[in-house]
């Protein structure tokens, strides 16, 4: 069970309140009208799906029901930072290969 | 191969089973071969054994990072059904229910293949209603199915409760009698065996670490045990780790790699001869022939490899269960579990072509992937084979997520595995 710190809420809460909506940072087609067939696809499917740090987006669902990010390992499901929209993460793969 | 027969085990009574032939070799892997199978688990070793048995392509290795079977195979709760809605899917399905049907006898090892029935429950009006079309949609096929009402699924069930009391009150049921359950540990090692015995080698504690790819074609597979091993082509069939492997050979896979849950029992005395799955409440249940209930639901919502999910889903399953038999609220469980499954955003197999040329990946089989095990080898194996994909699996190609030709299974697999 998580416990995850809302960075809008500030406050550590339970993992039920939340729900994780896939990778995060994926940025729509400025112009989808244009994209071709396989830009689209790529856009809507496809996914890096890593083993390791992984940038997710979260919903805090039951309680202040804003969206926001997590730095996450998937592998040790260790959760590294959160952070709000709009915001970079501090933590990144290349960084924690690093050390 | 030593056959397996009832005299035999009388014979081998007489010098108390201590003469038993090994059930597989542990090869040395040889320099090349005409075909490599990544992963060891029921789709790989069925690949490999109708490889061997239909296409007369012996020179195999299958290549597991653990131990054969140990990974989804040993986790999975072991339903096998064919009632998809879709044609593509629901050929693809029945297929493997063919198989499933000769399996034992076929590989002379007992699956356990147990065709006890297979209940969908519907519990508004509109679960009725998918629930006609689907049942239609499979009679279409040549699919065994019939919609039940509440007291003809009580009737099946008398330990369930079906009245009208409940929250979410059963009101009628699909019902597949030719789905069932199957040992999964026996699916894997008996074609672990079969395919052994027609000289596939099989290479177990051996990962892959990446590819040689030369001009755009695989050529062979570098391994942490074994150093490089040539391959005429390489068929890759690691569910959830399906996109760790793809990206060592360059490319991305429109899959999410999930934890999915599952729990038994203690064992008790024979209480339930079905199985048991209700998309709406989002549980199953069936009982093995061990006495244990065999409990499953949805998968965690994050991705994950760690093989373990979260508590609050263990709890929404079992609430779930308790929701349809109230009786088994003193019932203790013994063992839970997670796997990873490599889940499809329209809740399908990929079977395809990938951008390397002879690289084959099956993948995607997501929360439900055990019933397929046959099938899913057989065609799989035709399309190494051949270098072109089987018709049966040419629309799960992962061209579809280009081309928009998804077939959206999220009805039909439900919570259903």
């Amino acid at each position: 069970m998580f416990l995850i710190r809302c960075p809008y809420c500030e406050e550590d809460r339970g993992e039920e309140e939340f729900h994780a909506s896939g990778e995060g940072h994926i940025i729509r087609p400025e112009n989808p009208e244009a994209c071709s067939d396989e830009e689209w696809g790529n856009y809507l499917f496809f996914r890096k799906n890593p083993r390791g740090i992984h940038h997710e987006l979260w919903h805090h669902t039951i309680g202040c029901r804003k969206f926001f990010y997590i730095t996450r390992d998937t592998q040790s499901y260790e959760i590294k930072e959160t952070y709000k929209v709009g915001q970079k993460p501090a933590v990144s793969s290349d960084e924690v290969a690093k050390k | 191969m030593q056959h397996y027969s009832g005299f035999g085990l009388l014979k081998h009574a007489m010098t108390h089973h201590e003469n038993w032939q090994r059930v597989w070799r542990n090869p040395k892997p040889k320099d090349s071969y005409d075909v490599i199978i990544i992963g060891g688990g029921g789709h790989g070793l069925a690949t490999a054994y109708y490889l061997a048995k239909e296409f007369g392509i012996t020179n195999v290795a299958v290549i597991e990072k653990g131990y054969l079977g140990g990974g989804n195979t040993a986790r999975n709760t072991t339903i096998v059904r064919s009632n998809y809605l879709w044609d593509e899917s629901a050929h693809l399905y029945e297929h493997s229910m063919k198989l499933w049907e000769g399996l034992s006898q076929d590989l002379n090892y007992n699956v356990m293949f147990s065709q006890r029935g297979v209940l969908n429950l519907g519990h508004s009006l509109q679960d009725m209603r998918d629930i006609n079309r689907r049942v239609n949609a499979n009679r279409l096929n040549a699919i065994d199915g019939e919609v039940l009402d509440a007291k003809q699924v009580q009737e099946i069930v008398p330990h369930m409760d079906c009245s009208a009391n409940r929250r979410y009150p059963v009101m009628g049921a699909s019902w597949q009698p030719r789905g069932g359950v199957a040992r999964h540990d026996a699916v894997a090692w008996g074609f672990a065996r079969g395919a052994d015995a027609l000289g596939v080698d099989l290479l177990q504690q051996c990962a892959v670490e990446g590819f040689e790819i030369e001009d755009g074609t695989v050529t062979g597979v570098k391994t942490n045990l074994h150093g490089t091993i040539k391959a005429g082509k390489v068929g890759c069939v690691v569910a959830g780790n399906s996109g760790v492997v793809a990206g060592m050979a360059g490319f991305k896979l429109p899959l999410e790699s999930h934890p999915l849950q599952a729990l038994v029992s203690e064992p008790i005395k024979p209480i339930l001869d079905t199985v048991v799955m209700s998309n709406y409440v989002h549980g199953y249940v069936s009982q093995s022939d061990k006495g244990d209930l065999v409990i499953g639901a949805g998968i965690d919502s994050y991705n994950g490899y760690g093989q373990r999910g979260s508590y609050p889903t263990i709890e929404h399953t079992v609430s779930a269960i308790l929701e349809l038999f109230p009786a088994f609220s003193r019932v203790r469980m013994n063992r839970q579990w997670g796997g990873i499954v490599d889940t499809c955003p329209d809740a399908c197999p990929i079977m395809s072509k990938t951008p390397v040329e002879n690289l084959f990946f099956n993948c995607g089989w997501g929360t439900g992937g055990f019933k397929a095990t046959p099938g899913s080898g057989h065609v799989f194996a035709a399309s190494l084979a051949k270098g072109e994909m089987h018709p049966l699996a040419a629309p799960f190609s992962i061209d579809r997520f280009h081309s928009g030709a998804l077939i959206d299974e999220h009805g039909a697999a439900g919570v259903a595995h």
